[in-house]
């Protein structure tokens, strides 16, 4: 009997603590909370202590918890609570709201569809799959059926033969193995072969590290490189928020470059030099530059004189040069041509000794969109042997990528040739999608520059538009009283109104005081005209409403 | 010249502190014979279809058609596929946004998790909400992410078995979090003491540590015993008083190799006892498609299910997962496919069984295998694999061999294993990459080549072993015993 009235005793006095802890923090999470146990507060310690010695004696019946909740929000790492990541945030749970409302009660929403524009997820858009691809896939998830006489008749013939070629450079044919922890070899030598016939310069496959998708490739150089805020990456803004999100979960700084909306969001090196130069004084050893060519959210693909000028600056200040390069086969206008930094580096002379470099593919992008699979490479060049081991080392600890991955991302950088029995329909494959997504980048671009007080560069690479919106005083005042971001708000009014779901540009980044958000052109083109003209009424609406 | 911003000595010194013996020194030693043209027996990785463990049919028929869509319309399909597989492609291809070639929910698809969930109801008789289960790339993606969510430095301390398997020790180490380590009684069948778990928290907590979760894999890697019911209710028990999220790696929960201990779920055992236990722990399990029958680690698919974890957490995880975007699609089908197999009455179910059961039994023998030959070993002592995929021989080596072994640099395991594996081609992982006991050494070896090749294998050890303690071992006055 005493003992329970004890233990509810014990137990209520602990939810005071909690409690006390806990309005302390409200409203939101600090960024530095301490834990209880170790908090500065040692009456609140020691009695923690002495109920905990208390708990411990008692061993029949249930004891008390300990209510230091090992996992509540107040005690688990900051690092984590402060990292954002908006492309999946807050719009887009709305957005999930409004898809099951629509489910529910059809009709009962100004629109019968919701359109993620929010992320480049091509196929979930209704972009097809290229055959070749996932013929090879196919047979090799399923190997059985190679040498049955009806697989003939149901794959391409050089499907079946790039699938025997695959699967021998697997050790066993085991597609189901764990791979080496760099990616199958074979697949690498392929790659590194795709890499040479792209630049023109010798690529080695042992430099080549094949992750699920681009992003844990990123995730790995930041854990690398950064060991406390000391430790600085610089990185545009705006930014594709992979980057701001993996250097708070890393706890590093980010050191902001703004990109030039006036001239096409253009990469000034005085820009860069003068925000290392700051950081430098603020006592920040900045480690990396970061750069995403083609641009995203940005579009923007940059000249070989202006990459010449980064690698430049690179080799010049020791930083490592991060080439985020994903959206290398996504160029839509014949001015501009995609070159990889390392060819760039190579044309200028420097070789490994002068220039750390990391450049980042993945098999989620480019005309093939294949998100799901979670393939891509980083290629790094200029680094130790030592250096190269230790990343060796982090990738060994999650065993490998996945297998399907890795074969895609191989024959992404091999795909059929001239002569080849598929290249016909691969080409016209291809061709369709990327000419495509050129007009359709430029029905939208064109759409948006129509609209009161919107402008819009034009989207030169990658998948994505980036407006900026001269919101109405009003509308900003509007939104203040909403505790939102005026871009937020605007964002939510034009999903509420319209089910077209796009990210504000307060989750990249963007000058103080200016407003975006991002817009991608994967919808299916049948469906951009419906698009245009709801973007259009909505905005109409909009600034009717708010307009000074 | 500028300090370049990867100098080695710049590097991040948690990255640095990662050790991962499993793909260690006797692998890449392992992988350079290989080269060299030798026959090489990779018993290091739990890696079953490496080993020539063919993959169940029917799934790789599944996920091959929905990799293939446009076959699902060819009148010929018929030929090549079974009408199961037909009807299961167009089923998960219906849960998904586009395919597999979209990203999905960064939980994974939400049909994928409710077949998990349902799973998870028949296996322990409690429901289990999909919202609480996250697919994930693989096992190991997930812990991870547990682990980082939950250390915030090195005065946080995560309870991990010993020996244990390397991931939890590099995971911890590069979330710069503390392991706090628990030993597992060798001579108890790798049981578990309560009461050394409450002098590891204690001594943990006279350093300044505060210990935040436990880490329990059962059934054991590297030591393969299944945990009693009793047992696990004593550690949730445990868990409660202390306050500890408790990480149950049960990813070998179908590697069962004898009858007297079932795998039991924490979960399950949670749940039974009931209030207040059931309402306060904090549990996190996870599960993966790389082990049982299935070995399908290439794929890397995996979930963890969270209990009792508060729903601002579930969102800040929820968060950091969908930095990455989604796990990959491809292994969310085959999850599916592993938590919902195939029932009586389908046409492809009788081959489902026989080549299930196939594995498993062959497994089961070859545990047994392993495990005598170890003990006809001189100066080799091993417990039998009870469930999972590994043997964990202790050798007692001669104090010659430790002192030669010190000569060469060498930890004294380090330097057996090497010498077994120039010696036979047996590539194994010592014990000290998975921890044990001061003065004590082992070394573990999967159970995982074929059957066939297991005799020779097993005599080829002994041949090697037996001529090493004869060559190491002092025989003026010292006995066996």
């Amino acid at each position: 009997m005493r003992r329970s009235v004890i233990g509810g005793a014990k137990r209520s006095s602990l939810f005071l603590l909690n409690q006390a802890h806990r309005s302390l923090l409200s409203p939101s999470p600090p960024p530095l909370h301490h834990h209880l146990g170790s908090s500065p507060s040692s009456s609140a310690t020691a009695l923690l202590l002495l109920l905990r010695r208390l708990s411990s004696s008692s061993a029949s019946s249930p004891p008390p918890p300990n209510m230091s909740n090992p996992v509540t929000v107040q005690s688990i790492n900051p690092k984590v609570l402060q990292c954002e990541y908006a492309v999946r945030g807050e719009i887009v749970n709305l957005a999930q709201r409004l898809q099951e409302e629509l489910k529910a009660n059809p009709g009962s929403l100004p629109f019968d569809e919701i359109l993620y524009c929010n992320i480049g997820n091509p196929q979930s858009l209704g972009q097809l799959p290229i055959t070749f691809f996932r013929e090879v896939l196919a047979l090799c998830d399923h190997p059985t059926i190679l040498d049955k006489a009806e697989t003939q008749g149901l794959f391409s013939a050089d499907s079946i033969e790039r699938a025997w070629q695959i699967l021998d450079q697997i050790p066993g044919r085991a597609t189901g193995a764990y791979s080496h922890s760099q990616g199958i070899k074979g697949l690498r030598d392929t790659i590194a072969a795709g890499i040479e016939a792209r630049d023109g310069f010798p690529a080695n496959p042992n430099d080549i590290f094949l992750t699920d998708g681009a992003s844990p490739a990123v995730h790995m150089m930041m854990q690398l490189l950064i060991s406390s805020e000391k430790d600085g990456i610089l990185c545009p803004i705006p930014q594709y928020p992979l980057y701001s999100a993996s250097i708070a979960l890393h706890g590093g700084s980010l050191i902001p470059y703004y990109l030039d909306e006036e001239t096409g969001w253009g990469l000034e090196v005085s820009e860069l030099k003068k925000q290392l130069e700051e950081a430098r004084s603020k006592g920040i050893s900045v480690r990396a530059l970061v750069v995403i060519n083609p641009g995203n959210p940005t579009g923007q693909v940059l000249a070989e004189e202006n990459q010449r000028d980064i690698v430049e600056f690179c080799k010049k200040e020791g930083l490592v040069l991060l080439a985020d390069e994903v959206y290398q086969e996504n160029i839509y206008v014949p001015e501009k041509k995609f070159h990889s930094f390392k060819k760039v580096a190579r044309s200028m002379g420097y070789g490994d000794n002068d220039l750390c470099l990391v450049s980042f593919q993945s098999v989620s992008k480019g005309y093939h969109g294949e998100c799901g699979k979670r393939g891509g490479y980083m290629e790094i060049t200029g680094f130790s042997p030592e250096v190269r081991e230790q990343i060796y080392k982090v990738a060994s600890v999650n065993l490998c990528s996945n297998i399907s991955g890795q074969i895609l991302a191989s024959l992404v950088m091999s795909p059929p040739k001239v002569g080849d029995e598929s290249y016909e329909s691969y080409s016209a494959e291809k061709d369709g999608i990327l000419e495509s997504l050129a007009r359709r980048a430029k029905t939208l671009e064109d759409a948006f520059n129509s609209l009161e007080g919107i402008t819009c560069n034009k989207a030169e690479g990658a998948m994505y538009l980036f407006p900026r919106i001269r919101l109405p005083e009003k509308a900003i005042k509007a939104a203040e009283a909403a505790k939102t971001a005026p871009d937020l708000f605007y964002c939510r009014h034009l999903l509420n109104a319209t089910g077209v779901v796009v990210v504000p540009g307060s989750g990249f980044g963007q000058v103080p005081g200016t407003w975006h958000f991002r817009c991608t052109i994967l919808p299916q083109e049948d469906k951009i005209p419906a698009i245009v003209s709801r973007l259009t009424d909505f905005h109409k609406s909009f600034m009717d409403e708010y307009r000074d | 010249m500028a300090p370049k911003g990867l100098d080695y000595e710049l590097l991040n010194e948690n990255v640095k502190k990662v050790q991962y013996a499993v793909r260690g020194e006797l692998y890449l030693r392992a992988s350079e014979l290989q080269k060299e043209g030798k026959k090489i027996i990779f018993t290091n990785v739990g890696n079953p279809h490496a080993l020539g463990q063919k993959p169940l049919t029917f799934p790789r028929q599944v996920v091959a058609l929905c990799q293939a869509p446009f076959l699902l319309d060819d009148p010929n399909v018929g030929l090549m596929f079974p009408a199961d597989a037909i009807a299961r492609a167009k089923h998960y291809l219906s849960l998904t946004s586009g395919g597999l070639g979209a990203y999905s929910d960064s939980r994974g698809i939400p049909g994928v998790r409710k077949e998990v969930a349902d799973f998870l109801l028949r296996r322990d008789g409690y429901p289990s909400d999909p919202e609480l289960i996250f697919l994930t790339d693989g096992a190991s993606k997930g812990v991870m992410q547990i682990l980082s969510t939950i250390i915030r430095g090195p005065s946080d301390g995560i309870l991990v078995p010993v020996p244990q398997y390397p991931l939890y020790s590099a995971a911890i180490s590069l979330f710069g979090g503390t392991l706090v380590p628990y030993y597992l009684e060798e001579t108890a069948n790798w049981g578990l003491d309560v009461n050394d778990l409450r002098n590891a928290v204690s001594q943990a907590k006279s350093k300044g540590i505060t210990v935040k979760a436990m880490v329990i894999i059962n059934p054991g890697n590297p030591t393969g015993q299944c945990l009693s019911e009793a047992n696990l209710s004593e550690i949730l028990r445990f868990c409660y008083q202390e306050g500890l999220v408790l990480l149950g790696d049960e990813v070998y929960q179908q590697n069962i190799y004898q009858d007297e201990r079932p795998f039991i779920s924490s979960k399950k055992v949670l749940m039974d006892m009931g209030p207040p236990y059931s309402k306060e722990v904090q549990l996190v399990s996870f599960h993966t498609v790389s082990k049982g029958y299935w070995g399908e680690c290439g794929q890397r698919g995996g979930y963890f299910e969270m209990t009792n974890i508060p729903s601002k957490t579930v969102d800040e995880i929820y968060k950091v997962a969908s930095i990455s975007l989604s796990p990959n699609v491809p292994a969310q089908i085959f999850m599916g496919l592993m938590v919902n197999p195939l029932k009586p009455g389908d046409i492809s179910y009788e081959q489902f069984i026989r080549e299930s059961k196939g594995v498993l039994e062959s497994l089961r023998r070859r545990a047994r295998i392993m495990t005598d030959g170890f003990n006809s070993c001189r100066n080799v002592v091993c417990n039998f694999t009870e469930g999972a995929m590994y043997s964990f021989p202790q050798i007692r080596l001669p104090p010659k061999a430790i002192e030669a072994a010190k000569s060469a640099g060498k930890v004294a395991d380090v330097f057996y294993c090497l010498k077994l594996l120039e010696a036979t081609g047996i590539s194994t992982v010592p014990g000290s990459g998975f921890g044990q006991k001061e003065g004590v050494f082992h070394l573990r070896t999967t159970i995982l080549p074929a059957e066939e090749d297991m005799p020779a294998i097993m005599e080829s050890f002994k041949k090697f072993n037996d001529e090493f303690m004869e060559q190491y071992e002092d025989h003026k006055g010292y006995s066996r015993m």
